[in-house]
């Protein structure tokens, strides 16, 4: 479909499509960011994870940053999906996402150096620690992509963040949205504790997430009748 | 509407004034709040009455552009009120195609209908037609958790945030008579009340709300507060009489009548949003939460102050 484009003799900067990106995310999902006990930061390098239900997620949860945030925030996704057709790969460059291999992975193609090597450059990631979306807003097991790339950039904060109804708005297996609300829940950011194992960590950093549902907006909003 | 009448002279000067002098007095109470917690009070009070401004020009608007522009908005608001009770209420991926028909083909067909004029279709479109093809869509995803529940939920918020609700802007279609403000006096009558009631019970409950009447549901729901709010609002309805073909003593009790059904209207939706252990629909009016919360009871009071009207009153 986007083939006519590479035709041009100027190949389409697709930088210039993302207010129109972030307007078109924020009306369809209808986001709303909280932010429990954390700033948003431009001058920090960090991985934002997040339990992962639809594709709307990565757009939506990179829509809900601030701009100067944003800018330097990439959506971090698989390239054996997305990298598959001229469209596909056009949406990422869209969002500034970091195409990375799930599968097959040598020495010379592997995606835990290609991340920190970003984070390296001063840009912040957005990773969806599950792998893969899940269905009905299941939170599955975390893989330890999350705990390898934290060792091996110790000092960016890890921040966990919830993101609710996104699985009903776009679900796994469909193609329309339906126009629900949903919420980005931004938490504490949080570290790997020296001398903690893998397993503990990621168990840890989903409890993370999971413990963020409890601030979804409505559940705590004081006077009304 | 119908400008050059006396009564549409009197409700303007009367709406416009009651909110000029709430807002006068908003801004003498900022002014003289000296503890925090009154700060807060006098804060949200004046979100309130903000938003009652945005409302109260959003609905002149509305009927000042007939029966096409008030169709319109109702549409709107039920749309924004169906999406906050879908919001909340839980549904499972199955039910996406069920959903996806509800927002973008039974909503708008519904308030085509009121554009129409179709009585019949309009009356039996979602209790008939859309209840039966929400559960069928729903078979087709295979998926049986909850399912009785989750069809429940769906039709359920049909139901209440678009049948209910396209009533208001059906209303215009009835032939009654008197209509001395045009077909747009009976909307003004049940919003002006239904909301009135409201208000009412609200400051009737400030002043002197001790018994809460169903404390689990709505803690701020008193005996006091709905007794003087009802009979309050029942006595403005009375003295409203001009606006609808009612003479005073009708006016007062249809206004009765839209009070409990609307008082009770409050306490369902209420109801609902705590079995989901949340205390508003949303964010969308400041100071007021979500579409849902200002309309709830509106959802309960339309359907049957139509049929009333209808009943009782209309020519065919």
């Amino acid at each position: 479909m986007a083939g006519w484009l590479t035709t041009l003799r100027h190949p389409i900067d697709y930088r210039m499509l993302r207010p129109l990106a972030v307007t078109l995310t924020r009306l369809i999902t209808g986001a709303n960011a909280t932010w429990v006990n954390c700033e948003p930061r431009a001058d920090r390098v960090r991985v934002y994870f997040a339990n992962h239900g639809s594709h709307l997620d990565f757009a939506t949860l990179w829509a809900a940053l601030p701009g100067d945030v944003r800018d330097k925030t990439r959506p971090v996704a698989a390239r054996d999906y997305w990298g598959r057709t001229r469209l596909s790969r056009a949406t990422i460059n869209v969002f500034n996402g970091l195409l990375i291999a799930r599968e097959g992975i040598t020495r010379r193609d592997n995606p835990i150096e290609q991340m920190a090597e970003a984070m390296r450059a001063g840009h912040s990631l957005i990773l969806f620690p599950e792998g893969t979306r899940s269905h009905d807003g299941v939170i599955g097991e975390f893989k330890a992509g999350l705990y390898h790339l934290a060792s091996k950039v110790p000092d960016a904060e890890l921040v966990p963040v919830y993101l609710q109804n996104l699985n009903r708005i776009l679900p796994k297996g469909h193609l329309l949205p339906i126009p629900l609300i949903s919420s980005v829940v931004f938490g504490t950011p949080m570290l790997v504790e020296a001398g903690e194992r893998k397993h503990d960590f990621l168990a840890r950093a989903k409890q993370s997430v999971m413990n963020l549902m409890a601030h979804t907006p409505g559940t705590s909003t004081p006077q009304s009748s | 509407m119908n400008w050059s009448s006396p009564v549409t002279h009197h409700v303007l000067l009367v709406v416009f004034g009651v909110l000029g002098i709430s807002s006068l007095i908003g801004l003498i109470l900022s002014k003289r709040a000296t503890t925090d917690a009154g700060r807060a009070t006098v804060a949200n009070l004046n979100a309130r009455t903000n938003s009652w401004w945005v409302m109260v020009l959003v609905i002149f608007s509305a009927l000042a552009l007939g029966s096409i522009g008030t169709t319109i908005i109702f549409a709107l608001v039920s749309f924004l009120a169906l999406r906050e009770f879908l919001t909340v209420t839980p549904t499972r991926s199955a039910d996406h195609a069920a959903l996806f028909v509800s927002f973008f083909m039974v909503l708008p067909y519904q308030f085509w209908l009121v554009h129409t004029q179709w009585y019949g279709m309009f009356v039996i479109m979602i209790p008939v037609y859309a209840f039966v093809l929400i559960p069928m869509l729903a078979t087709l995803g295979g998926d049986v958790t909850d399912f009785l529940e989750r069809s429940a939920r769906t039709q359920w918020g049909l139901m209440v945030c678009v049948y209910f609700i396209s009533h208001i802007p059906m209303l215009m279609s009835l032939k009654v008579e008197p209509l001395r403000m045009g077909p747009a006096g009976p909307v003004l009558f049940l919003i002006a009340v239904t909301q009135g009631s409201d208000v009412f019970q609200y400051v009737w409950g400030k002043l002197c709300g001790k018994r809460p009447i169903v404390p689990k549901l709505s803690p701020k729901k008193t005996v006091e507060g709905f007794v003087g709010g009802v009979l309050t609002a029942s006595v403005v309805g009375a003295c409203m009489f001009r606006l609808t073909p009612f003479n005073p003593w009708q006016a007062g009790l249809v206004a009765l009548l839209l009070c409990i059904t609307g008082f009770f209207g409050g306490l369902v939706m209420s109801a609902i949003k705590r079995a989901r252990g949340i205390k508003d629909w949303g964010t969308l009016i400041e100071g007021h939460g979500g579409m849902m919360d200002r309309i709830d009871s509106l959802c309960f009071s339309a359907p049957v102050y139509f049929h009333v009207l209808r009943y009782f009153f209309a020519k065919d």
